[in-house]
């Protein structure tokens, strides 16, 4: 998810203006505009026009999108609850559906995939283009953006905005550069004068912890960094993140749009509302969690060779561990008994609080390649059946209408 | 203690009952063989739980017994030269000569030595290659998941003339029947034997025509709480404890109704499962599509490499497609010792059964009854 950014005067031209020239700018950036909160106005319309987060309204939980409107109040992506909630006190909080977002993301990406085969996807919401092969067909650059925007529009009536570029990063810039609902072509010859009066949080992999040290020599901009000789970089932060951020400050970025399977893993983490010490807590999120992940894996067509827990410690100490399971598998039934003898074999003591638990199925194969050896006495309908079931009443009734009568407890 | 006696039948005798010595031993002693020198020379080795005993003809010139390493001996009588030996002690020390060479053991204390276990009361007979044979059709299917320790055992249930061998390992079961002769002809007993040591019994025995079972189930006897089994033929005998636990009730896993029935030659078969394996990864399956006339072999999946073949069949149902591990299905095709397999179907979730083909006289001898894998999707 990313913010809106006032539009600095650049020789970029946004849609509508005079087309600017696409020629080698082969590379899209494809950027669902506020995606969560969209899906979810899409399916209440009563909230069209109010300001809307996703994001379970709970103190220690994180917004994970929130609404044009509620962005207006300063409410962010992966800003606390609480302060957005403070921020913008009207604000609609909605608890997150993944599942529901992962079905329309797949709908999205079906169509940038029916406009070439190499998608690279960056997350639900996001996606790297390379178009170059479909130009004959289908048009210049901008044109195939455009109508990829009007057919997702048309499809499910939500809003993306494209940038088009000649590099994955310069586009990916421009797309966040004409959100909401807007299309940014950067022609190659405009790359260096949109780039360089950008402030040096704009280019990848410019995070706090960079920009500050940035700030220290004096660079603010993009340009400051092109213009700064190449050795001080390296020599204050590094030879390779040094010469990475020069050659993007010059606009160069060979990386390719290389497709790959969209999920590499599957989980859900939880931070508890206050830190947890009792294990039969701990537990039963465990299995909230390994529900959930179940489901999604399921849900993704896939089967999960290995199964890792994340702690967090109240001092914010994080540990992970991992097991790889006998047979790949989709069951929380058995993701749950991993998880639990992986927090059992922690090794923390019984007064260790928890900040943070987390479910990760890794090692992703198609269910469809995944086997499983039946052993006597097991039931021919057993709890795979059983799950599937729950899934099913899931669709039609929603989440957590059936679930584990552990989980009935407290909720 | 002084005897002289051929190096060959020494040998034989040493390494045989070597077989018995623990690999680590829970006390120093059960690291010796203990030789007993009088009318014959006894053998024996023992770690609490298997005992072997062989006795050797022997010129016995002064009877006594003496304790030495059993490993070492062992690997000095392998090595000696097709010469008499002749093994005398004085003191502390075992003198071994076979032609010019000597050497020189140092004893271990024989009065710590533990007893063996007496040899049960006999129970029947069988011939040892039947015994031998049937034991190593059905312990493939035996479990070596220590967790479980009954599955790690092979059941032998006793009704009269007719001894049934079962294992299984939750995946498959193999069943063996076969017929001896029971001193008491209405002799009825199941004991659970560990399936390792009862296979390497039954093939070091084969030197017999015929082996002699002895048994003391748990509870026949107020002093032995844990039973013992006992094989004896050829001037040697075994003894084993038995395994305690509950052993599943396999008859009801016997699928007693078919939906479809294949008939394959067993060699090309195997030789098309071992082929089209090759690209199966660790846990997944080969596929079998069963029609009239023949047998489609596949395995591997998406962007894996693959494999397929074709082989005659005969098979009489509806068209059938269920998958396997492969190595759980070559095991079941080379154990049941026939030129002809012929495989039961009821669905493809539910237990199919290897046989040879049946003969005139009833129901098949051995069976395998292997489960299949379903795939997740």
């Amino acid at each position: 998810m990313t913010d809106p950014m006032t539009d600095p005067m650049t020789g970029a031209a946004r849609s509508g203006d005079q087309p600017a020239d696409d020629t080698a700018c082969h590379i899209l950036h494809v950027d669902m505009d506020a995606f969560y909160a969209s899906v979810e106005i899409r399916e209440r319309p009563d909230l069209a026009g109010k300001p809307v987060i996703v994001g379970s309204p709970s103190g220690r939980s994180v917004v994970l999108s929130a609404s044009y409107e509620a962005r207006r109040f300063g409410v962010r992506s992966a800003m606390p609850a609480s302060r957005a909630r403070r921020l913008c006190p009207q604000a609609v909080f909605i608890p997150p559906r993944h599942a529901v977002y992962s079905a329309v993301s797949r709908q999205v990406m079906a169509v940038f995939r029916s406009v070439t085969p190499l998608v690279e996807p960056l997350a639900l919401d996001e996606a790297f283009l390379d178009v170059s092969g479909a130009e004959r067909r289908l048009g210049s650059p901008a044109w195939i953006g455009a109508a990829i925007r009007r057919q997702v529009e048309a499809e499910q009536g939500m809003t993306c905005s494209v940038g088009v570029a000649p590099s994955k990063f310069v586009a990916k810039i421009a797309s966040v550069h004409c959100k909401p609902d807007g299309l940014l072509v950067v022609p190659r010859d405009g790359v260096l004068g949109f780039l360089h009066p950008l402030p040096t949080s704009a280019l990848w992999g410019v995070g706090e912890r960079t920009g500050e040290i940035l700030a220290r020599l004096g660079l603010r901009t993009v340009g400051d960094i092109a213009h700064a000789p190449v050795a001080t970089l390296q020599h204050n932060l590094g030879a390779a993140v040094g010469s990475h951020l020069a050659a993007l400050a010059w606009g160069r970025d060979p990386r390719a749009v290389t497709p790959h399977a969209p999920d590499k893993s599957i989980g859900a983490e939880e931070t508890f509302a206050t830190d947890i010490s009792d294990p039969d807590v701990v537990r039963r999120e465990l299995l909230r969690l390994s529900e959930r992940t179940a489901r999604s894996l399921r849900e993704a067509g896939c089967v999960a060779r290995t199964v890792t827990v994340k702690l967090r410690l109240a001092n914010f100490t994080t540990m992970t561990r991992s097991r790889t399971l006998a047979e790949p598998s989709d069951l929380a039934r058995k993701i749950y008994a991993t998880a639990c003898a992986l927090y059992a074999g922690s090794g923390l003591d019984r007064q260790a609080r928890l900040r943070l638990v987390g479910v990760r199925a890794t090692g992703l194969v198609p269910a469809s390649a995944a086997a499983t050896q039946l052993a006597f006495g097991d039931r021919p309908a057993g709890w795979r059946e059983a799950e599937q079931a729950m899934d099913r009443i899931a669709e039609r009734f929603g989440n957590g209408k059936v679930r584990p009568a552990e989980l009935w407890r407290n909720m | 203690m002084k005897f002289q006696v051929e190096r060959d039948v020494l040998a034989d005798a040493v390494a045989w009952t070597a077989r018995a010595l623990p690999a680590r031993p829970a006390v120093p002693v059960l690291a010796g063989m203990h030789l007993a020198a009088a009318q014959q020379l006894t053998l024996s080795t023992f770690d609490y739980e298997v005992s072997a005993q062989a006795s050797v003809p022997v010129i016995t010139d002064e009877e006594g017994t003496v304790l030495v390493s059993g490993r070492l001996l062992a690997e000095i009588v392998r090595s000696l030269p097709a010469r008499p030996v002749e093994m005398s002690t004085e003191g502390t020390r075992t003198t071994l000569k076979c032609g010019s060479a000597v050497f020189t053991l140092m004893t271990l204390p024989d009065d710590e030595y533990p007893t063996l276990p007496a040899m049960p009361p006999e129970a029947g007979a069988v011939g040892a290659d039947i015994l031998a044979s049937a034991i190593s059709q059905v312990a493939i299917a035996a479990g070596r998941d220590d967790t479980l320790p009954a599955l790690t055992g092979i059941r032998m249930e006793i009704a009269g003339d007719t001894v049934t061998l079962v294992a299984t390992d939750r995946y498959r079961l193999a069943v063996r029947e076969l017929h001896w002769q029971p001193v008491k002809p209405d002799m009825s007993a199941a004991v659970l034997v560990p399936a390792r040591v009862l296979v390497d019994a039954a093939r070091s025995l084969t030197t017999a025509a015929e082996v002699t079972i002895a048994l003391s189930a748990p509870g026949d006897d107020g002093t032995q709480r844990e039973g013992i089994i006992g094989f004896e033929g050829g001037g040697r005998q075994t003894t084993t404890r038995l395994l305690g636990g509950e052993y599943p009730r396999y008859q009801t896993l016997l699928p007693s109704e078919f939906n479809a029935v294949a008939e394959l030659t067993a060699a090309p078969f195997a030789e098309a499962v071992k082929r089209v394996a090759l690209v199966a990864e660790r846990n997944t399956p080969v596929r079998l599509a069963f029609s009239a006339g023949e047998l489609m072999l596949e395995a591997g999946a998406g962007d894996e490499a693959q494999a397929v073949e074709t082989v005659e069949a005969s098979f009489d149902g509806e068209d059938l497609q269920i998958a396997f591990n492969p190595q759980y299905l070559l095991d079941g095709l080379s154990a049941i010792d026939s030129d002809t397999a012929r495989v039961s179907f009821t669905t493809p979730t539910r237990p199919a059964v290897i046989t040879g083909k049946r003969g005139e006289d009833g129901p098949p001898d051995y069976r395998y009854v292997l489960m299949p894998i379903r795939s997740a999707g």
